[in-house]
Parts: structure tokens; sequence; C-alpha cells
């Protein structure tokens, strides 16, 4: 509906409201949050209530590496859209490439984690309080991630085929969006499970 | 800047065109299942919402049957746990919740002059993925084998308190239903106020500043707000049930140190915005349908917009008040305490700002408005009672008892529903082009208004006397009889309402007279267009530059932008100064 967006003839002002993508993943993002603070409230309230082991002490490791990789990929991906807004093609591929390999490490490094949890320290989900809250707050941020590394590639796809426009940028704004909140959830779970929670 | 909207011709040429030919119900079928357009969606969601009305209204009507009268085996206890269970659950998400979005898809786009909504076929995924939710829930009745063999319904009530719900203690599938009805019909109810939102801010036609849209978009806004802060909580309460259900893990499971109390929390930071999510639209109708009947504008159009975004931030912070007889503590009881008194403060300016626009208004006492009339005497007397269960000692006393089930139903019934009411004799006009029955309407008032003060009024008084609710039957000796059987011959007066107000719907649609673009001599754009709009709304994007632009259309003499504060008054009288 561009339609909307152009000024009317003879108005004295211009009438530009929002962009409807932006004000959509917003909500989207808003709500999407609601469900992150309630699993995380839900991690808080239980740390050190397991009835036996093992405990954070005992098993985690701070992923300190894979965490720089999954928070610079914000930097690559809003790289990207400053790139196709400039009309530069081919550096939002790159960039965009950029991100998805950040974005794919992370998941590798959180797959790594819980392998080692699972069959080295036979923790799972129902070992206990810490096993549920644990991977329900990482497994819930890390499907995030992956529908983001999907949208991310397909969009990467689009790209290297040269099918992605400068006034395509908008709508990668959009899923960038999308990205930096993914990305913003992981500094807080991080806090809480690695930090606070050990 | 004038208000420019040209009045569409009713019947555009290549629409007649279409309607030549009688069409095979399979090409009508294939036009609703395909639609994206936001009058069908919003026509199909209040028909599936009028459905699940039926049904849940019919459930309703079994358990006071059961109740009427003491030591009663119409049902077994059994079937009386699925029915409570059901017609909670039916009414809150499939009926009220659809009914409202459906009214809100439909009117929204056309009261700010836009051509359909922001995503339309997101839209179209929000209503299917909900329609499938309420389908599964009900499904359950053939398939979710629960603890008493085939074929039961869910049994744990519309919170499903834990640990109730935990695979020991609800066998089979009968609750795995209910949590993925619920699962579902969330997604769609993000979608849809996400849809809402961004159609609201986005697509409002030149010249339609925020401070100028009608106060229906505005409380959809708050509605749509709190949804994703309210829906978020429950998806993922029910995530989280599921895991406990099928993965084994220990969030409810107070064998392995889980809480119940936690479940008690995280629904009811749901569960209590819910009741806003609600009763927001309920005030949208009345702040269209309140002025337009009382030939006035709306009294206090910025204290409305501000009371009801007082009300969508402070009903966050209320939800413990359903969990005073868990003993929380002092501290916690008062600020929930206050917390919730607090919340009568925007409400109650909601209500005199109503009554300011009766006052000296030159009322007309249509079908519509006697239910918003209506309405307002309710919705005062509902949230009197909600001061008195605010007060914690008081609630210590009454909390689960039919007091309480009086006071919630006073809110659901006596406000929200008799302002849908009012809301399709307001806008049944422009979906159909048809009027309502007016002499049926005054029939459906009446009744319903008797049925209705006769069930909830006197259901009061067992829960006084210390009737609990959910239970299936009760001993003779309670003195609780007469009051019941009062309270449920009351629940058939509102069932043969409402099926006299079914069947006004479907003479009227045949028969009814014909309704014209604007029968009520209305102010909103929706009434601008031809009634039922071409698919296409607005043959020429409005323009406009008040708050009420079909006023300034029709008195070009004394435009309600003269009467604007702000910079475009500002504007006009430098205009005037130049050109003078």
């Amino acid at each position: 509906m561009s339609d909307v967006a152009v000024v009317p003839s003879g108005a004295d002002v211009a009438w530009n409201p929002p962009a409807r993508g932006i004000v959509g993943m917003v909500c989207l993002i808003l709500a999407e949050a609601s469900i992150f603070i309630i699993f995380i409230v839900a991690y808080i309230f239980y740390i050190g209530k397991s009835l036996n082991g093992p405990t954070p002490k005992d098993v985690l490791s701070l992923p300190i590496f894979t965490s720089i990789c999954l928070l610079s990929s914000s930097l690559t991906v809003h790289a990207a859209v400053s790139a196709l807004r400039r009309g530069q093609q081919r550096l939002c591929s790159l960039w965009l490439a950029a991100t998805v390999l950040l974005g794919g490490i992370f998941l590798a490094g959180t797959a790594h984690e819980w392998y080692d949890l699972i069959y080295n320290h036979g923790l799972t989900i129902s070992t206990n309080l810490f096993g549920t809250t644990f991977y329900s707050l990482v497994g819930l941020h890390a499907s995030h991630v992956v529908v983001g590394l999907l949208m991310l590639s397909l969009a990467l796809w689009f790209s290297l085929r040269g099918q992605m426009h400068h006034h395509h940028s908008e709508k990668l704004e959009v899923l960038s969006l999308y990205w930096h909140f993914v990305d913003a959830v992981w500094v807080v779970v991080f806090l809480v499970v690695y930090v606070l929670g050990r | 800047m004038a208000t420019q909207i040209p009045f569409n011709q009713a019947n555009a040429p290549e629409e007649t065109g279409a309607d030549m030919r009688p069409r095979l119900w399979l090409e009508v079928l294939h036009e609703w299942v395909t639609t994206v357009d936001h009058k069908k969606i919003g026509m199909m969601y209040i028909g599936y919402a009028l459905f699940f009305l039926v049904v849940a209204g019919f459930e309703a009507l079994l358990m006071r049957i059961q109740l009427a009268v003491p030591n009663n085996s119409f049902v077994s206890p059994e079937v009386f746990n699925g029915l409570f269970t059901m017609h909670g659950t039916t009414m809150v998400f499939f009926v009220g919740m659809p009914i409202l979005f459906g009214f809100g898809n439909y009117l929204i786009p056309l009261m700010i002059g836009a051509r359909d909504m922001a995503f339309p076929r997101l839209n179209a995924f929000s209503f299917w993925i909900s329609a499938f939710g309420g389908i599964l829930l009900y499904y359950s009745y053939i398939g979710g084998s629960g603890l008493y063999g085939a074929g039961s319904a869910p049994d744990v009530g519309w919170f499903a308190y834990a640990p109730l719900t935990a695979k020991v203690f609800s066998l089979g599938h009968s609750t795995d239903y209910w949590t993925l009805s619920l699962l579902l019909t969330g997604i769609g109810t993000i979608g849809t106020a996400l849809n809402i939102v961004a159609t609201i801010i986005s697509m409002r036609c030149p010249g339609m500043k925020m401070s100028r849209l009608p106060l229906l978009p505005w409380l959809y806004l708050v509605t749509s707000g709190l949804t994703f802060v309210a829906v978020g909580p429950l998806t993922a309460a029910q995530i989280m049930l599921m895991l406990d259900r099928y993965l084994g893990s220990h969030f409810f499971d107070t064998q392995a140190g889980g809480s119940a109390v936690l479940w008690m929390h995280f629904f009811w930071i749901f569960g209590h915005p819910e009741v806003y999510i609600l009763v927001l639209p309920a005030f949208a109708f009345a702040n269209e349908i309140i002025p337009v009947f009382s030939r006035k504008a709306i009294f206090g159009y910025p204290a409305m917009v501000a009371a009801s975004v007082g009300i969508g931030f402070v009903s966050l912070s209320v939800w413990a008040h359903h969990m005073f007889t868990v003993g929380l503590g002092a501290a916690e009881n008062t600020f929930f305490v206050l917390a919730t008194m607090a919340i009568s403060v925007p409400t109650g300016i909601k209500i005199f700002n109503w009554l300011a626009t009766l006052w000296g208004g030159k009322i007309q006492f249509t079908s519509s408005m006697m239910f918003a009339i209506a309405f307002l005497f309710q919705f005062l007397v509902a949230g009197l009672t909600g001061i008195m269960l605010s007060v914690a000692p008081f609630d210590w006393q009454l909390g689960n008892s039919y007091f309480v089930v009086a006071h919630f139903h006073y809110v659901l019934v006596g406000a929200i529903l008799f302002m849908l009411f009012s809301a399709f004799y307001y806008w049944y006009p422009k979906m159909t082009g048809r009027m309502l029955s007016e002499k049926l309407g005054k029939w459906h008032f009446w009744l319903f208004l008797i049925g209705f003060h006769l069930t909830f009024d006197f259901m009061h008084v067992p829960g006084l006397l210390g009737m609990p609710r959910r239970i299936y039957t009760y001993e003779a000796d309670r003195g609780w009889m007469i009051w019941n059987m009062i309270v449920s011959s009351g629940a058939v007066v509102q069932a043969v309402a409402t099926l006299l107000f079914v069947y006004n719907m479907i003479w009227s649609y045949f028969k009814g007279p014909v309704a014209g673009p604007d029968p009520w001599d209305a102010w909103t754009l929706e009434w601008a267009t031809s009634s039922p709009p071409p698919s296409y709304n607005f043959a020429e994007t409005p323009e406009v530059s008040s708050r009420r632009p079909l006023w300034d259309l029709k008195h070009p003499d004394d435009p309600d932008g003269d009467y604007e504060i702000g910079p475009s008054h500002r504007q006009r009288a430098k205009q005037k100064e130049e050109s003078a």
C-alpha cells in the first residue's frame, strides 16, 4: 500500500506514517520478549532449588567465543542492510554470508555444549529443575536463532542470485530487527544463566 | 484543508455484473476460504464466535439445569467438570477474542480510510489458525481419551491449576487438546493484534493524525498492545506445561521441587490483562455508539485516550488479586489491593465521560442505544463488586465462591456482551446493507435484560451464603436452593432472548429494511461508503481534517476542525490572516 505514503496533492504537510513492516516486527518482538521474560523469570525463580545434581557450577562453562560470534553478527547484519541501502549488492551478500556464518558458529557451539552436558554430565531436561529451566530457556533462544538463520539464508540466496535490490532494504531491515532482538536476548540469557545462575 | 470524502456509489458496476448470475455454493465457499479481505475475515471471525457463543451458552444452560435443584443428577460430576472447563475456555478464547477481533478487523480499516489491513495474508492465517484451535478443543470430545475413558473433554478448569494438569492427575490427552488449542489460538491472536497495530499506525488516510483517530481504533491499539504482553506469558506457560507432560521436565512438578504457585502467577499474568483485552473493545463500541445516539461529540476525547492507556498499564500489575487466598504475604497483598483499586480511577473517568456525553444530548432510544445504556449501568455495578473483591480480607471470605462467579459474569455478560449486542444493532446495517428489526430488537433487549438480572443479580446471594464455585450439586439444607432456582430460570430467559437475536439476524438479512450508506447519521468514515462496502472500501482515498470527517462533510459551514486546538488551528488562523 505504498499509495498511502504519497504526499496528497494540496496538503500542507507530507503524510508519512511509519512503515508497516517495521511496526509489525516491533510488535512481534514485544510479544516474543514477553515469552522470554516468563522463561527467564522461571529460570531465576528455580536457581538453587534443584533437589539433586548436577548443579550449574559443576557443568556449565562460559561460552565466550560463541557469544562474541553471535553478538558481532548483529554488526554484520547491520552492515548488510546499509550496504543494500547504498545499492552495493555484492557487499550486502558478503555481509549476509558473514552473518549466517557467525550465527552458524553460535548454533554449533550450543550443539556442542548440549552434547557435552547430555553425554558427559548426564544432564537432561528431566534430570532436575536446573536441567528443566536451562534446556527450555537456552532451547527457546536457540530455536529463535534457527528461525533467524533460515530467513537470513533465504535473504543470502536471493542476494547471491542478484534478486535483492535497493528497494528491498526496508524488508531486510525488518529481518535485521529480528536478528538484533535474538542477539539482545542472548545478552540477558548469558547474564542470567552463565553469570547470575552459576 | 477541507475534508474530501467522495461518497461511494452503491453497487459499483463490476459488482452488479458479477451478481447477475446466481453463483454455485462451491464458488461462494471457495471465495470465503481463500479471501484476504478484512471485511470477509472480520465476518468469519464474528460468525465463528457466534457459533461458539451458542455452543458455550448451551453448556452454561446444562450446568444451570444441573444446579437448579439440590441433589440433582442431570449430568454426572465428570461431565460437569468438563462443562465448566469448556464453557470458560470457549467463552474467553473462542467467543470473546474472535468476536472482538472480528469487529476490529471489519471496522478499523474502514474507520481510518484504508483499503485493507496492513498484512492481509497474515490476517487470513491468524483467523484460520485460531479457528483450527477451537475445532481442536472440541475434537477432544471425540478424540481426547481422558481420565474417564474415551472421548472426554478437558476437565481441569479454564485456569488449569497445577498440579492437576500433571500427567499423573490428568491422564489421557484431553488436557493436551486444551493446551494445544490455546497455543494455536494464541499465535492467531498475536498475529491479529500485530496486524491491528500496524494497520492503525501505518495505514491511516492522509490527515488522520493520532489526535484525530476515532476512539475505536485508539482502544483497539491499547487492547492489541495488551495482547502482546498478556498472550506471551500464556504461550510460555503452555509450552512449559507441554514440556512437563511430554518431556518429563519439572516446571510445575512439586515432587521435584517445582512450584504450583508459579503456574498461578504465569496464568494470571495473562489472565487479568485478558479481562481488559476483552472489555476495552466494549468500551470502544460505547465510544462510537453513545455519541451518535446522543447527537453530541464524545465528551473528553483526550481523557478517554489517556484513561484507556492508563487502564492498559495498570492492568499489568493487578494479576495476583486472583491469588489472595494463596497467602502471598502482607506486602504483596497490599500492593495488589492498591493496584486493583487504582484501576477504578481511569475506569471511573470513562464512565463519567460517557455520562457527560449523554448529558444534554438528544438521546435516541434505538435498540443499540438501549443496550449501551444498560452496559453503562451494569458495568458500574460490576466495577463496584470488583472493588469489594479487591479488598484482600473480603476476598479471603468470598474467594472461589459464587460471588466471584457473579462478579465476573457481570463484567463479561452485563458489560461486554451487552455492548456487543449494541454493536451488532449499530454495525449490522453496514455489514449486510439491511437494518435489524427494531421491534425484535426491543424484545431481545428487554428479555435479555430481565434474564440477565434474574441470573446474575441473584447469583451473588448463594455466594454470600457460602456456595463454592465448581460444585456439581449441593445438599437441600444449605438454603441455596431458591437462589439457584432463580438463577437457572434467568438463564433460560437469556437463552430465549439470544435465540430471538439469532432469528432477528437471519430474518433481517433477507427481509430487513434497506439501510443505505449512513442510516444513523453518524460521523466516522465507515459510513462514507456503501453498505455493505465494496471490496476496495473507498473509491478514492479519503482525506480528513478533523475527528468527525462526516460531520464536516454534512456541515461545511461549521466544520469540527475549527474547534481543534493545536498547530492545525494556528495554521488555519495564519492562513486566514494571509488571505486577508
